[in-house]
């Protein structure tokens, strides 16, 4: 279970995310949504423990984010926006390097390095230097080692972005088939990914948690009955077409 | 320590994996050698010893060590893997440990490799072995205090120029402290124990010190001193700005 209340996160006068409070239970698969600079990837990043937030707090499998940080990161599989890895690593030494942070050990380390390679097919490139891959294989080398541990709860800011039209099928049934005992909170401006994975979804704009319903009852909102309608109409104060 | 010896060991791995390594090991090992003979008269002094040598490691030193630790931090915020890492269940001063331990072990190999030096003079004089052990850990240390202050400065930036000038900026102020010149200028007004504060902060007075073949408690203190305080800058600096 991931508990966050009343969140803000400021930079000086610019307020990024403004008390922001919402609770994801096991089986949830929630979509973040918002325009860019939302405050999206702003709030994973204080989910994760990469940023303090100003004010409010953070629990995470009953761990505290900011008083016992190693727990709530150990509970946690995350995917930072752009899928940073080490470039002059090979795809195997840094798995290998995240398996080790994560201390796994013995048959269950073996097992689980199958499970990701396998799962998001990297058997190919595994001797491969990171820095050479395609973005497609960088954003699966950045899932893989998000998914290592077999974290309860998994964040992934934007995993579909820069993948062709088959690998984000492909991402989105895997997200599918890990939802049923995790949490899973993913962002993404991809309205038709929210309906593909999602079973509730956050929309957030200007820093404020603006709607918070699953997508079919946000696009019953719209008299077209479509989300990107309704999703307009909530970020922007527009009408719906 | 788990988790600082698998930073270390990524961290020391990554040095070999570009052609950063070898470079910086060559232009070290030949610079210290073209030094010690060009300018220190390593043969004409007719001493068998290898002071010629470590009195030119701190200049050396100036312009190579800010070179391993420009990227140590600067490097992780430009890609963005900073993120990886610390949202990994690590603590920032494993992270920042970790990180030093390898570009100083890095540094290490490099001054180890200068061993021909030291087999050269046993072959051609009869050296006091023990005041050359000195020099070595004089040179270790001092090298680890450069790239204390490089560290902390790499995590101040996201560019490892800037990162590499201001480290060596510090590092020379740092050196500079000791300088007969810069002592002179305020040995004619400043009180001594002033005058003695100064030089005690530099980096060539301790090392001098170390090299002349005395290994005291006091030089050991102080390089671990400056080492711990800008690691721990260093930490603070990363935990203050890890997101701009």
């Amino acid at each position: 279970m991931i508990e966050i209340r009343n969140l803000s996160k400021r930079y000086g006068a610019l307020t990024a995310v403004n008390d922001i409070s919402f609770t994801v239970r096991p089986g949830e698969v929630l979509g973040f949504l918002g325009p860019n600079g939302a405050g999206k990837s702003t709030t994973m990043k204080m989910i994760t423990g990469f940023l303090t937030p100003t004010a409010g707090s953070i629990s995470v499998c009953g761990h505290d984010v900011e008083n016992d940080p190693l727990a709530a990161k150990a509970v946690m599989g995350y995917l930072p926006e752009g899928a940073p890895s080490y470039g002059e690593m090979t795809v195997r030494g840094f798995l290998e390097f995240i398996a080790d942070v994560r201390g796994l050990t013995g048959d269950r380390r073996r097992a689980r390095l199958d499970d990701v390679v396998s799962r998001l097919q990297l058997a190919s490139v595994l001797e491969q230097m990171i820095e050479t891959l395609s973005k497609g294989f960088k954003r699966r080398v950045g899932l893989a080692q998000a998914l290592l541990h077999d974290p309860q709860v998994l964040i992934l800011d934007e995993p579909t972005d820069g993948l062709d039209p088959n690998q984000k099928h492909h991402v989105r049934t895997l997200i599918n088939d890990m939802a049923k005992d995790k949490i899973i909170v993913i962002s993404t401006h991809i309205l038709e990914e929210v309906d593909a994975v999602c079973n509730r979804a956050i929309i957030i704009a200007g820093g404020k948690l603006l709607a918070d319903a699953t997508p079919k009852e946000l696009a019953a909102r719209a008299p077209s009955g479509r989300l990107d309608d309704v999703f307009r109409q909530i970020t922007t104060g527009q009408k719906a077409a | 320590m788990h988790n600082v010896t698998t930073i270390f060991r990524r961290e020391f791995s990554s040095y070999f994996a570009t052609p950063l390594a070898l470079v910086f090991i060559v232009f070290f090992l030949v610079l210290a050698a073209a030094f010690a003979f060009q300018f220190g008269n390593f043969y004409d002094r007719g001493q068998s010893d290898l002071a010629p040598f470590f009195s030119y490691h701190p200049w050396l030193y100036l312009f190579l060590i800010p070179a391993i630790s420009m990227r140590l931090w600067a490097e992780e915020r430009k890609s963005g893997s900073i993120e990886l890492l610390m949202t990994l269940p690590i603590t920032t001063w494993q992270a920042v440990i970790g990180k030093f331990l390898a570009a100083w072990a890095f540094a290490g190999v490099a001054l180890a490799l200068t061993f021909p030096m030291w087999i050269t003079v046993n072959y051609l004089g009869d050296p006091d072995n023990g005041a050359i052990f000195a020099g070595y850990v004089g040179s270790l240390l001092m090298a680890g205090g450069f790239l204390a202050i490089g560290a902390c400065l790499s995590a101040a930036t996201r560019n490892q120029v800037i990162a590499f000038i201001f480290t060596i900026g510090i590092c020379f102020a740092f050196l500079l402290s000791g300088f007969p010149v810069v002592l002179a200028l305020f040995e004619g007004w400043a009180p001594q124990p002033v005058v003695d504060a100064i030089a005690s902060l530099s980096f060539l007075t301790h090392f001098q010190s170390i090299s002349k073949g005395v290994i005291d408690l006091r030089d050991l203190l102080y390089f671990a001193t400056v080492i711990g305080v800008w690691l721990a800058a260093n930490s603070i600096v990363l935990d203050m700005k890890k997101a701009d």
